[in-house]
């Protein structure tokens, strides 16, 4: 056979498709081969932080849930840490990574975390507590990348400079997600719109 | 670490990503796209340590049989179908291979069924193939596993649109903006040119690069076939220790 020459440039994306629970959420659709290590809940019993719940829905352009979508997050521990080799500040108390199916009837997802810390972001500036969230589904031909941030870190958000640098107010609020309380426990609502008035920010990172 | 400091190097940024090379979010021959595609620009994100880091994987997360999708739902013998490997190098834009990549697989049966509630196509379910697999690349980004070849099937787009055979692919680099979500198609496949969902990428070349070449090389002789699928993720600049301050 002919040696090809290698393409060194990225790997075209496809869409994640419609069964997409059986490569990363394989027991959502009641497949249990695999022992997964990476779920919705990020935190153990232990884990030092403030302990929250993340919950939100995908709309698609019609308003309609997007049931069939599956969200990854990865960030910081409470006290701004992330677990890779790459930073600086010392060993992480959590991984940071987790993985939320929507759920097959009411397209709700659900993360269980602790509230990440502030950590630092391009030369020396530091940025908001956030979580990066990446969004796959049927009919998105590329992974989206966004950040959850909090809406109880007004001053920290105000001095954030990605935030800063996305100029409408409208289109920054589509990022916050917003404190509750529910059954004396924190709770943020994060729904994220894939178009229309509300469109959620979505970055080239 | 050690290369980097014989090189007197370490890593900078991610290379941007090059939108040209990937499906735009709205492609109206793949209908579902139209309502979930933002209509916005995406808004450009100098990285920071939360792009430039992402989750780290170790063998122990993984089962013994979790690269073995002939084996690892068996419940009465073998899944019916073609026998075939699937092996190949993931490399990042530099051809650096990348080791600790792990790489989740997800696919139909030999008949084009997927094992999922909400595929309800006429062709059984095999009892064997459960369709979901996962690997790690080795020190030098090399991985590898066995499976059906799958079947091509039916789909909701317009009346008569069919899917090529093919594999899902999710794969992890180092940091999470290189994650990246695709399918592996198999050389010779007429439905290729004809398939919507493989047609959203508009460069040829691109979706060369997403077809599996036979490789009777690495055929293990009366039991399986075997296919080669190479993988290339961001590459990123080298950024010199002493002048330059990290996350630049
Ligand atoms: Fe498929």
């Amino acid at each position: 056979m002919p040696t090809r020459v290698p393409d060194l440039r990225e790997t075209a994306s496809q869409t994640a498709g419609p069964y997409v629970h059986i490569g990363l959420v394989p027991a959502a659709t009641g497949i249990h081969v695999l022992d997964r290590t990476v779920t919705n809940v990020v935190v153990r019993p232990d884990t030092p932080g403030e302990h929250i719940t993340i919950e939100g829905v995908v709309h698609d352009g019609e308003g309609m849930p997007v049931r069939d979508a599956v969200l990854e997050s990865w960030q910081a521990d409470a006290s701004g840490r992330h677990a890779h080799p790459e930073d600086p500040s010392g060993s992480a108390d959590i991984r940071g990574f987790g993985r939320m199916a929507a759920d097959f009837g009411t397209g709700v997802y659900s993360l269980h975390t602790v509230k990440p810390g502030p950590v630092p972001g391009r030369d020396g500036v530091m940025q908001a507590p956030h979580i990066s969230f990446w969004i796959v589904a049927r009919g998105i031909n590329v992974g989206l990348h966004t950040r959850l941030y909090f809406s109880d870190e007004l001053e920290r958000n105000a001095a954030d400079p990605i935030l800063a640098s996305i100029g409408s107010p409208d289109r920054r609020k589509t990022l916050i997600a917003d404190r509750t309380l529910r059954d004396g426990k924190p709770l943020y609502r994060f729904d994220i719109h894939l178009q229309g008035d509300r469109e959620t920010v979505f970055f080239d990172i | 670490m050690a290369e980097q400091e014989a090189s007197g190097r370490k890593p900078g940024a991610y290379f941007p990503r090059d939108r040209l090379r990937h499906p735009p979010a709205f492609t109206p021959g793949y209908k579902t796209s139209v309502t979930r595609s933002p209509q916005k620009p995406l808004v450009s994100l100098g990285q920071t340590l939360s792009e430039m880091t992402g989750p780290v994987f170790g063998h122990d997360e993984l089962g013994p049989l979790d690269d073995d999708l002939i084996r690892n739902h068996a419940v009465s013998g073998d899944p019916i179908g073609e026998r075939i490997i699937v092996h190949g190098h993931v490399m990042d834009e530099n051809g650096r291979g990348l080791p600790g990549t792990l790489i989740e697989v997800w696919q139909a049966n030999a008949g084009g069924r997927y094992r999922h509630t909400n595929d309800g196509y006429l062709a059984p379910l095999d009892p064997n193939f459960g369709g979901c697999g996962r690997c790690l690349t080795d020190d030098a980004g090399y991985y590898a596993f066995r499976t059906i070849k799958p079947g091509a099937y039916p789909w909701p787009n317009s009346t008569n649109s069919w899917r090529p055979a093919h594999i899902h692919f999710s794969i992890f680099g180092r940091a999470f903006c290189q994650r990246l979500i695709t399918q592996l198609y198999f050389e010779g496949d007429p439905l290729i040119p004809l398939c919507p969902i493989a047609q959203t990428i508009p460069d040829p070349r691109a979706i060369d690069g997403l077809t599996a070449r036979l490789d009777m090389n690495a055929a293990e002789p009366f039991d399986c076939l075997a296919y080669r699928f190479d993988i290339v993720l961001r590459g990123r600049r080298s950024t010199l220790f002493e002048n330059r301050l990290a996350g630049n």
